[in-house]
């Protein structure tokens, strides 16, 4: 038995909506016989890509006036989800994702399940798999009360899939007033550029840790990815020292990647960054710690010094072309 | 200025963390600590009072046990007190039911700004904040890497997927910060004799007056993730870039 109706939070990308809100809106048509994506910057041309993903309709919210996009789409659900009555509510794992669901669960006093995995229906209910403590084990878990559930999903844990349906109709909504929610605004957003293929989607990955030991040294891991054709990545930790743009961060607050290969360099490999890149098809780790983490799920590990090892690579590869 | 800064005591994270096979929560058995993510909150309070000129950084926390451990530490770093719902109900509570007993227990004293981190070390939801935030019928802002208060006015600088957003807005309100916002402070030999004596109140659920919570999801199974198993490990001797090379090619990348 399928459910009725999924509604699905929606992000915007470059490209139209983001790959992810298509994973949902993929997952979401494999449960329920209605799927409605709720959006937010995106233009009407949208509602043909959600529509081949299975969305039947789009709400998208217009004049948001610098409002926070999840607490705005959260307002948004919460007036019409009495009367339009979802079974439950998709969110990707982003900061608005994560705003939204936040907002609307203490709104109307729903429950959310977060880092989910994997869902499966069994005997009409949703059944949720949630990745905990890192990513090392994985939990079954259900909602007991009545009311939709809302459900925040990991990037990549479905695979997105266009079947041809027709294009999803549009309805624009004004945000309007949402109360003091609506006071934090966004006064001017700021684009830290980055060059080559995008990080969650490129074949190649480099990424850097504390073990380059300075941010100069972050060249080498952008050179060998430009070389490779791949994207440059990092951990936390030199995100957090101001090394690299957010943008740049594997892991669990940051994007979740599965390349061809994952090469780390000088990252211990902490839970919170193997969860998000554990799923790459080879991983190459080089650390001069024979004990690093990283070592326990790489498929050749070198135990050597970033310094001495990365240069001569470059070199070789570059020898190559 | 008056914060709250919300913190979690959890258990040392460098044991690996287990659910009880029985009741499926979290096992805290030994002392808990201050969740690692929170000192960020709680220096970013510490420096924005100062900077004001004056005013109090209260601790919220919710903990078994009466468990203080992560509290001193806290303390111990320069806040000034702190108030702590301990209850046996409220084992295994969920995000919300945490949120609504943290928002309870920040309603008891006047607060200007409420802080919190983007994500806990152990249960890392990152929903708890602003669902604290909407309880208490205000503004938030998550993901801040950097935070300033002009003229009782909140400027936060938020992470997005693309770089970062300027966000403004009117006090009271909440922010979740990362762990890039500031370098939190070692409690000094002085902080910690002074955090003994610092006013802790330790509330149950009928002192918080907040009704009777109850928690909406199960879990129904715990199973372990698939492990990737290693593959070969080398030592560089010199010429161990010839190996990535091989492999590389190997897998075609090159
Ligand atoms: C709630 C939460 C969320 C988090 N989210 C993320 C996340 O999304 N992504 C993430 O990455 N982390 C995340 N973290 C942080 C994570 O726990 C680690 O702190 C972080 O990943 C460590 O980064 P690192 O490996 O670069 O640094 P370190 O752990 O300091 O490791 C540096 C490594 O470099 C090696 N090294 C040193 N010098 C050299 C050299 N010359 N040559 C070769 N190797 C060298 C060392 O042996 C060491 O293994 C999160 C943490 C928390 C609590
Ligand atoms: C492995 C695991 C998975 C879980 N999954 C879910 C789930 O999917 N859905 C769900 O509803 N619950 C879940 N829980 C329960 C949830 O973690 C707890 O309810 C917890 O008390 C609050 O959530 P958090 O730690 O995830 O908060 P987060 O939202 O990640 O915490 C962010 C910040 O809020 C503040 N904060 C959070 N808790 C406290 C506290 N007790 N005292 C003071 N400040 C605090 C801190 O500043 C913290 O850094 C899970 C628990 C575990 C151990």
């Amino acid at each position: 038995m399928s459910l009725s109706k999924i509604w699905v939070f929606v992000e915007p990308s470059e490209s139209g909506v983001s790959t992810t809100s298509l994973e949902l809106i993929t997952a979401a048509s494999g449960f329920a016989s209605t799927v409605e994506a709720f959006s937010y910057g995106v233009g009407s041309e949208v509602g043909q890509i959600l529509g081949e993903h299975g969305a039947s309709k789009v709400v998208v919210a217009n004049g948001l006036n610098g409002v926070l996009a999840g607490t705005a789409i959260a307002s948004i659900m919460a007036k019409r989800i009495s009367a339009e009555a979802p079974d439950a509510i998709f969110f990707g794992s982003t900061a608005e994702g994560r705003d939204a669901a936040a907002r609307l669960s203490a709104k109307l006093d729903l429950p959310v399940l977060t880092n989910v995995v994997n869902l499966s229906l069994e005997g009409g209910v949703l059944l949720s798999e949630n990745a905990v403590f890192g990513g090392s084990e994985v939990v079954s878990a259900r909602f007991k009360s009545s009311g939709p559930g809302l459900y925040v999903i990991r990037a990549k844990s479905f695979a997105p899939e266009a079947r041809g349906g027709s294009a999803a109709s549009v309805e624009e909504v004004a945000v309007g007033d949402i109360g003091s929610a609506g006071k934090a605004k966004i006064v001017q957003s700021h684009v830290e550029a980055r060059s080559g293929p995008k990080l969650d989607e490129a074949p190649v990955v480099v990424s850097g840790g504390r073990g380059l030991g300075q941010q100069d040294s972050y060249q080498m891991i952008e050179e060998l990815a430009r070389l490779l054709n791949g994207a440059p990545g990092a951990s936390r930790a030199i995100v957090d020292a101001g090394w690299v743009p957010y943008a740049y961060q594997v892991g669990q607050t940051g994007k979740t990647v599965k390349p061809t290969v994952y090469i780390a360099c000088g990252i211990s490999g902490a839970t919170q960054h193997m969860v998000g890149m554990k799923g790459a098809k080879n991983i190459i780790a080089i650390n001069k710690d024979a004990d690093a983490p990283i070592f326990t799920i790489a498929d050749l590990g070198i135990v050597g010094d970033v310094h001495k090892v990365l240069p001569k690579l470059i070199e070789a590869i570059k020898s190559r072309s | 200025m008056n914060i709250a800064v919300c913190v979690k005591q959890i258990p040392d994270q460098s044991v690996p963390g287990k659910l009880d096979p029985g009741t499926h929560n979290l096992v805290r058995d030994g002392k808990l600590i201050l969740d690692d993510s929170d000192s960020y909150g709680v220096e970013m309070a510490l420096q924005l009072v100062d900077r004001a000129g004056g005013g109090e950084v209260t601790l919220i926390s919710m903990a078994p046990n009466g468990e203080v451990s992560g509290i001193r530490t806290a303390l111990a770093m320069g806040a000034d007190r702190a108030v702590l719902v301990s209850d046996p109900s409220l084992a295994g509570s969920d995000a919300l039911t945490t949120a609504k007993v943290l928002a309870a227990a920040i309603r008891r004293n006047p607060f200007d700004l409420v802080m919190a981190a983007t994500e806990s070390t152990d249960g890392y939801t990152g929903t708890v904040p602003v669902q604290v935030a909407e309880l208490l019928d205000i503004p938030s802002v998550t993901f801040a890497k950097k935070v300033e208060i002009e003229n009782g006015i909140l400027k936060v600088q938020r992470q997005t997927e693309s770089g970062y957003d300027e966000v403004e807005c009117p006090l009271p309100a909440l922010v979740s910060v990362t762990a890039g916002v500031v370098e939190p402070r070692y409690p000094s030999f002085k902080g910690i004799m002074a955090a003994k004596s610092k006013p802790v109140d330790v509330l149950d659920v009928a002192a918080l007056g907040t009704g009777p919570l109850t928690t909406s999801q199960e879990i129904v199974s715990v199973r372990a993730a698939e492990e990737r198993a290693s593959g070969t490990v080398v030592v560089d001797e010199g010429d161990a870039f010839q190996q990535v090379v091989e492999f590389l090619e190997a897998i075609k990348v090159i």
